[in-house]
């Protein structure tokens, strides 16, 4: 009983915001703001040009944008959908990382070669990093020590020491890396290769390739199997992969890293997000201009919510 | 008020009987629904999904689609047999003993109607029941939403049935009914490709299909499937039986009907 008056006072004093994922749409510049609760659109806020990446700071006060034909980063108020300032980026920013100090951000420069520190109080450029060719992926491990870029035409993961802000160690991984994150509080690194189709797993304390996982979905030509964004659920056990034109997101056991499962979503899948209890996985589907609901728990799509053309990122608002 | 349920219980009665003892007929109406699921499905499993059309919420496999408009290949089929069995009765002399007895024709016939409907649904329910342990299940609310739909839709594709029985002079003419009713409305509905998928090769076709009360039917299982009301096709189907229903009644009014031309 006593919990449950405390469980009330705090819901009572906890003011009602919806849930939110916000999604970028890069040929529409704008971003669609869909409500967890409701699955539908309840704003359309503009950006500039090409918006991709997306993320927020860690007190949700502030969203960052990749605006990649702008060449720069917005900083955005969420509250207001106000630009409130833009970020010196270097040339088509599209994906990047908020270190965990909530203060660096890591910018993938396409067209340069280089990967791009931004420092977000200061709103100044403290070190540029050069890596392969079309860097995109960026990760940052938990502990803030470590950097990734995977850069798509040199096929590799570039592991950079955030103190020093040099590269320290360069993988191969299977051609055109789209992806990485760090999985298993830091021990593990997970690079997804659009056109190798596959994710590569490496020991992050070896540098050394620990695992690979590949796709096959029935009825689709393998071509058409390019891994690209991907999440893992509360507990770390499993992962959602976006296999790209397959229209399918792969369902993968995180620990014996079989394929258990295919779920049909929308076109061209690219990236994804959780809402807050990880019940509910959103997926962009670049060429369907939609977004996809699954269902985690009965790994089901539910529902494919309309946004804007080219939907690409995904972050979400709690 | 008794006579009437007592002739509505021994028609239902009749009907289950010849039912349970011809177990051919209740494996092989099964069996047709599976192999266009399991085999014809497959040939189109659209592997990148169909489009979304409502009631689906999102992208679809083919397998999906074609459900509802299996169920409605069951009683437009069963609809049919019933149809032949009438033929047959008629032939055997049953029939003249049924429509000889002292309670409204109509209410006879609509016995009959009940009598094969009930069968009908009880095949559905069997299919669902196959396609579910083969991965294609429904929201568990839609199972028992589908059942008035399959009821209307069984009872207006049986109203056809009886009507076009009072037609068919011999039992050798069923052929023609294949070919010229079952064929023509079960591929130009809704059952194996949607409306806008016809639409791309033919608008004329599309108009067809849309008029189709068969094409109706399936909708409105379509949607009582995923538990929500489809009121335009309902409308519809419901209007069909009733025409369908009254064409019955006077083929078999024997001072008007088609009976009286067959002597």
């Amino acid at each position: 009983m006593k919990a449950l008056c405390a469980s009330l006072a705090l819901t009572l004093a906890t003011p009602l915001a919806a849930e939110e994922i916000w999604v970028t749409n890069e040929k529409d510049d704008t971003i669609s703001v869909i409500d967890v609760a409701t699955l539908e659109v309840t704003r359309t806020i503009p950006t500039g040009e090409r918006p991709r990446g997306i993320t927020f700071s860690k007190d949700y006060s502030r969203v960052y944008i990749c605006a990649s034909d702008s060449d720069t980063v917005q900083v955005m108020d969420p509250e207001t959908g106000q630009i409130l300032h833009d970020l010196p980026s270097g040339e088509d920013p599209e994906q990047f990382v908020l270190h965990p100090n909530d203060r660096h951000l890591y910018i993938a420069n396409e067209d340069d070669a280089v990967t791009t520190v931004v420092d977000t109080e200061t709103r100044t450029v403290i070190a540029q990093i050069n890596v392969g060719i079309e860097p995109e992926g960026m990760a940052v491990s938990p502990d803030g020590k470590i950097a990734i870029t995977t850069s798509e035409t040199t096929n590799m993961a570039h592991w950079i020491d955030t103190e020093t802000r040099e590269l320290f160690a360069n993988t191969l991984v299977d051609s055109r890396p789209r992806h990485a994150e760090f999985v298993h509080g830091g021990k593990e690194l997970w690079v997804s290769s659009e056109i190798g189709g596959t994710i590569t797993i490496f020991d992050v304390a070896t540098q050394a390739e620990k695992a690979k996982i590949a796709f096959e979905v029935k009825g689709v030509h393998p071509d058409r199997v390019q891994p690209v964004g991907f999440e893992l659920t509360e507990d770390e056990k499993t992962a959602f992969v976006a296999l790209g034109p397959s229209n399918h997101v792969a369902v993968v056991n995180a620990e014996t890293y079989d394929v258990e499962d295919y779920i049909l979503v929308g076109r061209r899948v690219w990236h994804m997000t959780f809402n807050s209890d990880k019940s509910r996985l959103f997926t962009t589907n670049g060429v369907s201009g939609d977004v996809t609901v699954i269902d985690v728990a009965k790994r089901k799509a539910i529902k494919s919510i309309k946004v804007g053309r080219f939907p690409w990122g995904a972050a979400l608002r709690p | 008020m008794n006579a009437a349920l007592t002739a509505l219980r021994a028609i239902v009665t009749r009907e289950a009987l010849r039912f349970v003892r011809q177990r051919g007929r209740f494996i092989a109406a099964l069996v047709r629904p599976l192999v266009w699921l399991m085999v014809f499905a497959a040939g189109f499993r659209a592997a990148l999904g169909l489009s979304i059309t409502p009631p689906y919420q999102t992208y679809i496999q083919y397998e999906t689609y074609i459900v509802p408009g299996l169920c409605g290949m069951i009683l437009l089929f069963n609809g049919m047999q019933s149809s032949l069995s009438l033929v047959y009765d008629r032939e055997m002399g049953s029939m003249r003993l049924l429509l000889t007895s002292p309670l409204p024709r109509w209410w006879l016939l609509f016995c009959r109607l009940v009598a094969s409907t009930a069968i009908s649904v009880l095949q559905v329910y069997t299919f669902l029941a196959v396609a579910w342990l083969y991965g294609i299940q429904m929201p568990t609310l839609g199972y028992l939403a589908v059942l008035p739909a399959l009821v209307v839709a069984g009872i207006m594709l049986g109203a056809l049935g009886l009507a076009l029985s009072s037609l068919i002079k011999q039992l050798e003419n069923f052929a023609g009914i294949m070919n010229f009713v079952i064929f023509p409305m079960f591929f130009l509905s809704t059952a194996l490709y949607p409306l806008w998928k016809m639409a791309e090769s033919s608008t004329l076709l599309r108009d067809i299909c849309a008029a189709n009360p068969f094409t109706r039917a399936v909708e409105m299982i379509r949607f009582a499937l995923y538990a929500e009301p489809n009121w335009p096709a309902l409308g519809w189907t419901v209007l069909a039986g009733l025409f369908f229903l009254a064409l019955a009644l006077w083929g078999y009014d024997p001072a008007r009907g088609f009976l009286r031309r067959k002597g």
